[in-house]
């Protein structure tokens, strides 16, 4: 009895023992945002579950993730100004700073040393250390006579240690070299009225920008910085009948399959399909609302697409062969964001009102995992570490 | 003796008048300001509106974003028409797009109301 006993007790503390020790990787962990608790959700992809929640990361109305290359690190950029370095393995936040006012966004340098921050209030980019978080650069988006700042959108990271934004107020995109121990800013004026987002394709060549105050998009190549900015899709945008937007579409989301470009409409219930040679418009798809995210699974077979309020609680999938919708999913009031797993065999999606993140099978469609979660918004896998401009 | 009658009754109708008072007070909505017309789910869908769609652009905590701050100490010295304005119509050259198409009057005016004195989370 004493020997069993015994050795019940061993065994017992050889697996508390283990516990402490065990390892684990990071590669399908992921974070999903809680808006109004201004909380985290660490969560696993393998099994579809809920690891530990983090928080005290202050207004997190549009908040975004970027993670450190080994993976281990996300940081969350707040709307306060917060800048929160979350340890995911931990659980815990590692540290956090208050860095401005008002931000929108962030991105990660190529060699993943560098965290860039882009502000509303005071406008302009700040770049921190990615490990102490210590100031690197400070870059305020002067314009006009040199006084006023501009609101800074669309800020992403481009390969030679460069971030590349637009100015919102001033009408320009900024090139931040920062590979020679330095700042050096290149400015392109006079790109269009009001950049409100940007992206870079996923080569990391092309930056574009889109424009609310008139139709087009703007477009760096950045292979030719010295060419300046062009012009694209002409007609993108609102057009002559200025339809009310409810949501701006994010750029982000923009789906690139290996020949066309699924782009959403603005204020028009439509995905339009673009050649990626020539920018010329192919094709459009009736949705059913103003599309927010056109997100392509990483094999590019399908494109979801989710939309703006009112019509918030669908999500619809297109077939990139065919250009047709082929499923039609409502996974609850407030859809926000989709996030596929590394390999697209899942895609997990936020229902904000319905205060619940469903997985869904990308083949059989069927909803495989429900995590309950408090008004969760952005999804965002380690995945996207190794990817440029995420 | 006639007048002395109409002494009792004009009391009894006081008397009823003010329980009838009394009572209102309890039996009508506990929402008894100025909009009877907006039922208590809907201000919760208002409410949770205002918070976080609103709150994309104007800050959950409505201290401004893209779109500009909407805190009782920034609205005290503007007007109230103008801010329902520029919900209803939306307000041209900027991202603000029109609610009337999604609001009504009574309901934007509820908005505001609840912006001027302050939004609790």
């Amino acid at each position: 009895m004493n020997i069993l006993f015994k050795s019940i007790l061993l065994v017992c503390l050889f697996n508390l023992l283990a516990a402490c020790v065990s390892l684990r990787g990071t590669g399908d962990l992921g974070v999903v945002i809680e808006r109004a608790t201004g909380s985290v959700q660490i969560v696993e992809t393998t099994n579809a579950t809920i690891l530990k929640r983090v928080e005290n990361l202050g207004d997190l109305s549009h908040a975004s993730i970027v993670y450190s290359r080994d993976q281990r690190y996300a940081y969350v950029f707040g709307r306060d100004g917060g800048l929160s370095k979350i340890d995911i393995l931990k659980g815990n936040i590692d540290h956090r700073i208050i860095q401005s006012g008002n931000s929108i966004g962030g991105a990660i340098s190529q060699d993943g040393k560098l965290v860039a921050v882009s502000n509303y209030k005071p406008g302009g980019v700040k770049v921190f250390d990615s490990n102490t978080l210590d100031l690197v650069a400070d870059i305020p988006a002067v314009y006009g006579d040199g006084k006023q700042l501009s609101k800074v959108v669309g800020l992403v990271d481009a390969p030679g240690q460069r971030f590349v934004f637009s100015l919102y107020d001033a009408g320009e995109i900024w090139l931040a070299d920062l590979s020679q121990g330095k700042t050096e800013i290149t400015r392109f004026k006079n790109i269009g009225r009001q950049p409100y987002d940007g992206l870079i394709t996923p080569d990391g060549r092309y930056y574009i920008a889109g424009l609310f105050g008139e139709d087009g998009l703007a477009v760096l190549d950045l292979w030719h910085p010295e060419k300046g900015v062009n012009r694209i899709l002409d007609d993108y945008g609102r057009g002559s009948k200025k339809m009310p937007v409810y949501k701006m579409p994010h750029l982000e989301g923009w789906a690139m399959t290996e020949d066309y470009a699924f782009l959403p409409a603005v204020g028009r219930n439509e995905v339009l399909v673009v050649n990626r040679r020539n920018w010329k418009q192919l094709a459009s798809i009736s949705v059913h609302g103003q599309p927010v995210f056109v997100m392509a699974r990483p094999d590019g077979r399908q494109v979801w697409v989710n939309f703006a309020y009112p019509r918030n609680d669908t999500v619809q999938v297109i077939d990139t062969e065919q250009l047709q919708i082929t499923k039609t999913l409502k996974p609850g009031k407030a859809v926000l964001h989709m996030e596929f797993t590394p390999r697209g065999e899942h895609v997990w999606v936020s229902a904000r009102d319905e205060g619940k993140v469903t997985v869904y099978d990308t083949d059989s469609f069927n909803a495989i995992a429900t995590l309950p979660m408090t008004k969760p918004s952005g999804i965002f896998f380690t995945s996207r570490a190794h990817r440029i401009g995420l | 003796m006639v007048s002395r009658n109409a002494g009792k009754l004009r009391q009894h109708l006081l008397i009823v008048l003010l329980l009838l008072f009394y009572y209102s007070a309890f039996t009508t909505d506990v929402y008894a300001d100025d909009f009877p017309m907006i039922s208590k789910q809907r201000r919760i869908e208002l409410h949770n509106l205002l918070i976080q769609d609103c709150g994309s652009c104007h800050g959950m905590t409505m201290k401004g974003g893209l779109g500009p701050a909407l805190t009782p100490e920034v609205l005290k010295n503007k007007s109230r028409q103008m801010i329902e304005v520029a919900i209803l119509q939306g307000r041209p050259g900027t991202p603000m797009p029109p609610w009337n198409i999604l609001l009504s009057k009574d309901e934007v005016r509820w908005l505001v109301d609840t912006l001027y004195s302050g939004i609790t989370p």
